[in-house]
């Protein structure tokens, strides 16, 4: 995808609306970054997040709705812990 | 405020002013094509349809011809037609005239075959160009522009920079009562709850939900054990988790706002603000739907890079990615990479739609220059 080169603010993650549990990463993260994004900060990855998949901005039990675009975009297959990455291991979407 | 366009006698605004060379039926696009290569300014329109097709779809194809032919974009129109056929010249110019446009026809078994019948268009072109040559743009309020949206050859990005971006634009032109018509209802599936919510009365959510239904069994039915792939490997390691995920991303192209109404192919609606076509995700047959329901423009988002345009008006082409913008430059006009650089995407929005203003008052977009215009007109059915 070609060098990117940050925002002087740090941004390293987009938070698409207020409601959204997960965060979507801008860049590769290492374990141990903490998350920069326009309206906030305050998260610290627990684990790697590859570019463009997501992490965890708080505590999601199994079973709860994971939200995005401000939508339920499927639920936790497993708890999911702040900070971790939230793909398809632990989170379920509908069947077609 | 607003933007400078042509203002036709049916109080329509074009933001382009066309002479279209369109074809009725099939058999005429050599004729079209020849009067083309004659009179390069003009620009001509053919298509695979014509006879042998189920009366819905001679319907679909009637009323997407004539919404070409009346385009608020079009100065002026000639139809060719071959004259044994169901989807006559006559007829097509005729009910385009109702735009208060000079639509002419010509039929070549008539006119005495094809020499003949070019011959005689060069002479009404050239005639319908020194025409449009009169016409001048005015200046009037952003109630009269409709925008279509579109995404093709997404990637994970798409629903992350230029998609969202479109959609603040979009929200911005429904908030000075334009219009925005997005369509590809087959990406709508995993978007229906978020959809049916947005719907303005249950009429429209039902008729969306119906649609969205009739949609997922085609998936279910063509794909079968397979359908789970409608999300592909592709999509899940560049991160995409869910099929909601997947098309909440093409769908914030839309923006916010309601939806008002639900209409068909090529049908013009009546309601101003997001619209939703039935239309398939094939980006040509998606953006000749959205034209002839009178777009005036398209904004297209591309991952991966499609060089699309349409005949009737401006295709914009929106980047997901600077590494795209750089690699094909003179198919993009709009990068939307740097909110991946953590510039705040409002201010991204202000610049693309500044753009579109530009385009609407006559910058011509990428897809323009190359001349990479697609037309073809949705059919359900295979033909006889």
């Amino acid at each position: 995808m070609g060098k990117m080169r940050l925002h002087d603010a740090g941004t390293n993650v987009v938070v698409i609306d207020p409601a959204d549990n997960v965060a979507t990463a801008l860049v590769d993260l290492a374990a141990g970054t903490p998350l920069r994004w326009a309206d906030g900060e305050g998260v610290t990855t627990v684990e790697p997040i590859p570019s463009g998949h997501k992490v965890a901005l708080r505590d999601i039990s199994a079973g709860d709705p994971v939200r995005k675009y401000g939508q339920v975009i499927g639920v936790a297959s497993a708890r999911v812990g702040l900070g971790s990455l939230v793909h398809t291991h632990n989170l379920t979407g509908q069947e077609v | 405020m607003g933007f400078a366009g042509y203002r036709r006698a049916d109080g329509r605004v074009g933001v382009r002013n066309h002479v279209v060379v369109l074809s009725s039926v099939s058999c005429a696009n050599g004729v079209v094509d020849a009067i083309g290569r004659a009179v390069p300014d003009v620009v001509t329109i053919t298509h695979t349809e014509g006879c042998g097709r189920g009366p819905d779809d001679v319907t679909t194809a009637i009323r997407t011809l004539v919404g070409t032919a009346s385009h608020p974009n079009v100065a002026g129109a000639l139809v060719v037609g071959l004259g044994c056929e169901v989807i006559g010249a006559a007829m097509v110019a005729e009910r385009a005239r109702a735009g208060g446009r000079r639509v002419e026809f010509l039929g070549i078994q008539d006119t005495g075959g094809t020499p003949r019948t070019v011959e005689a268009g060069v002479r009404i072109v050239r005639d319908l160009l020194d025409e449009a040559a009169a016409v001048e743009r005015e200046e009037v309020g952003f109630q009269h522009l409709t925008m279509a949206v579109e995404c093709g050859g997404s990637d994970a990005m798409s629903g992350l920079t230029a998609n969202p971006t479109l959609g603040l634009v979009a929200d911005w032109l429904v908030g000075q009562g334009g219009t925005v018509i997005m369509s590809e209802v087959t990406e709508f599936i995993g978007a229906e709850d978020a959809a049916g919510q947005r719907c303005t009365t249950d009429e429209v959510r039902e008729r969306l939900l119906g649609l969205l239904a009739g949609q997922r069994q085609r998936v279910k039915d063509s794909l079968g054990p397979f359908a789970h792939l409608v999300i592909a490997p592709g999509n899940a390691e560049g991160g995409l988790s869910s099929i909601e995920e997947k098309s909440l991303g093409s769908f914030a192209k839309g923006g916010h706002t309601p939806i008002r109404q639900v209409v068909d192919y090529a049908e013009a609606p009546v309601e101003h603000g997001l619209v939703v076509m039935d239309t398939p995700g094939s980006d040509v047959f998606s953006m000749t739907g959205k034209f002839a329901g009178g777009a005036q423009l398209l904004v297209f988002t591309t991952g991966r890079g499609s060089p699309a345009g349409s005949p009737l008006g401006p295709v914009v082409k929106v980047s997901t990615t600077t590494d795209l913008f750089e690699r094909m430059p003179d198919d993009i006009d709009f990068d939307a990479g740097p909110v991946l650089a953590g510039r705040p995407m409002a201010e991204v929005a202000d610049d693309l739609r500044e753009l579109v203003i530009e385009v609407a008052e006559g910058r011509t977009t990428c897809a323009e220059r190359n001349r990479t215009d697609l037309f073809a007109i949705h059919s359900a059915g295979p033909p006889f």
